[in-house]
């Protein structure tokens, strides 16, 4: 292999070319990212950097310049031709190519019709974040689409910058699908104990506002005023532009559990990748920064001629009012919760996930200690024979 | 032990008393907060003693929480891991090294020199 291109300069990119490196690929390494910035860390945009705590969020490291990354940045990958692997790229270029890594990554989604309307925003991106930042001032109000990760922390983040915020949710409680009713119950009061306004079981009908947004509108008639909208309802894959490739795309580019996709010298990482997961037992599309940085190990050494199965337990954290969730492993509809240390009142407690006598999930609110290790007690996953 | 003599003699250094060795068992760590930035001194399975800067070079983290197997500490939030001895990073994602300081264990007693510059 004397060509290599990375499509995509995030996390999962960047990684899965250092570790192209350290593997022992000497040739021709190019990364290509849409962005125009260089590589960045998304995890503080909507929480340290949003907040104005930090602006060094770079992940490139000086060690990087002994990689010899060839970046294309700003520039975007238009389709990927199966018979010659090659990439023709936003710039007119065509780029030939011994081995692709496909890592995309993955986009907001919008409520449908709200793209382009002054004062809705997504958080995905650097510019997404200045964005967003310029308009949270003190005693704006602020409605957050969403009670996931993403909308707890920007709601979080919003009320230490001076925000009025509320919170708007399909489900009946925040995280129910990820976390389970216990957890989310406890999510929920996070939410109240900073006097930020939690609407949940609703369902946004449209958003009003002439040149700019004006009202949140739900479907049973509610009008809730807002200056700003923040809309976090999850991400799609970056998938589009493989159509044609060859490449199986179902909600991600499809790979084995050691990110093969269907075509020869062609890997996909990172949250692109609907991979299948000896975890799960099924394939998955995991969004999480954890995985993005652990799976380019796999993904790189499938493309160097050694394929093994990735083997990590889902595992992602977030900060938001102050208190550190960690969850490791994976909850399905069923399983039990048992909190067997501390007090969710108070916000600090440990909780396992069973099914039936199988731990299957750990989470820790406020208990990194005690997470690490109950996190080494989750099942060790069974490869298929 | 002479470099710790070397770095016990530095003047900026200062003696901090961090607890009794009976109350440290092997395997364990504690957060030394009386100094800032706070640091982590850990007794190994093998009995010995390392301190170093409690705070993960990568991310808000308390080392003292973390993961200890032999003279390497693992993250609790994102699983850097850092060896003791030197404080450098042998895993990613920090890319930093913690500051190690001097420890010394005399009548039962832990106490770590700890100074602005570390050694």
């Amino acid at each position: 292999m004397r060509t290599a291109a990375v499509v995509g300069a995030s996390l999962a990119g960047l990684s899965t070319a250092r570790a192209l490196r350290q593997q022992g690929f000497d040739g021709r390494l190019v990364i290509v990212g849409d962005e125009p910035h260089r590589p960045y860390d998304r995890p503080p945009l909507s929480k340290e950097f949003l907040a104005g705590k930090t602006a060094d969020i770079g992940l490139r490291t000086p060690d990087d310049d002994d990689l010899d990354l060839d970046f294309r940045l700003g520039t975007r990958a238009l389709s990927l031709h199966p018979r010659d692997r090659s990439l023709q790229l936003s710039n007119g270029q065509t780029l030939r190519c011994d081995g692709v890594v496909i890592a995309t990554g993955a986009r907001a989604r919008w409520l449908p019709g709200t793209e382009g309307v002054n004062g809705v925003h997504v958080l995905r991106t650097l510019d997404d974040a200045i964005r967003l930042r310029s308009e949270l001032v003190p005693g704006v109000r602020l409605v957050v689409v969403g009670a996931g990760f993403i909308g707890a922390e920007v709601a979080s983040t919003a009320r230490y910058l001076g925000a009025d915020v509320t919170v708007i949710e399909a489900e009946p409680l925040p995280l129910l699908r990820q976390l389970g009713k216990e957890v989310g119950t406890v999510c929920a009061g996070l939410h109240a104990d900073h006097g930020v306004r939690l609407i949940t079981g609703a369902q946004v009908k449209r958003i009003l506002g002439a040149n700019r947004v004006r009202s949140v509108e739900l479907a049973d008639g509610r009008q809730i005023p807002a200056e700003v909208v923040v809309v976090g309802i999850g991400a799609a894959p970056n998938i589009e532009w493989l159509a044609g490739s060859g490449l199986e795309l179902a909600n991600g580019v499809v790979t084995d559990a050691a990110c093969a996709t269907h075509l020869p010298e062609v890997v996909a990482v990172g949250d692109v990748a609907a991979s299948y997961s000896v975890h799960l037992h099924e394939r998955h599309r995991a969004e999480h920064w954890t995985n993005a940085l652990e799976q380019p190990v796999t993904a790189a050494a499938t493309l160097l001629g050694s394929p093994r199965p990735h083997l990590s337990a889902p595992y992602f954290w977030s900060d938001h009012y102050g208190v550190r969730i960690q969850f490791a492993g994976h909850r399905r509809e069923g399983d039990t919760v048992r909190v067997i240390e501390g007090d969710t009142d108070r916000r600090s407690f440990l909780a396992v996930y069973e099914r039936g006598d199988v731990l299957v999930g750990v989470l820790g609110m406020n208990q990194p200690k005690l997470f690490t290790r109950w996190r080494r007690q989750l099942a060790r996953p069974v490869l298929a024979p | 032990m002479q470099h710790d003599e070397l770095c016990y003699t530095q003047p900026e250094a200062e003696v901090i008393e961090v607890c009794r060795v009976g109350d440290l068992p092997a395997g364990e760590a504690v957060r030394v907060a009386t100094v800032d930035p706070p640091i982590a001194v850990f007794h190994t399975e093998d009995g010995d003693f390392y301190a170093v800067d409690d705070t993960c070079t990568h991310q808000d983290a308390s080392l003292a929480d973390g993961w200890l197997e032999g003279c390497t500490v693992e993250c609790p939030l994102h699983a850097s891991c850092f060896d003791l001895r030197t404080g450098q990073p042998s895993g990613p994602p920090a890319t930093k090294p913690i500051r190690t300081y001097p420890v010394v264990v005399e009548d039962g007693v832990i106490r770590v020199a700890y100074s602005e510059v570390a050694c």
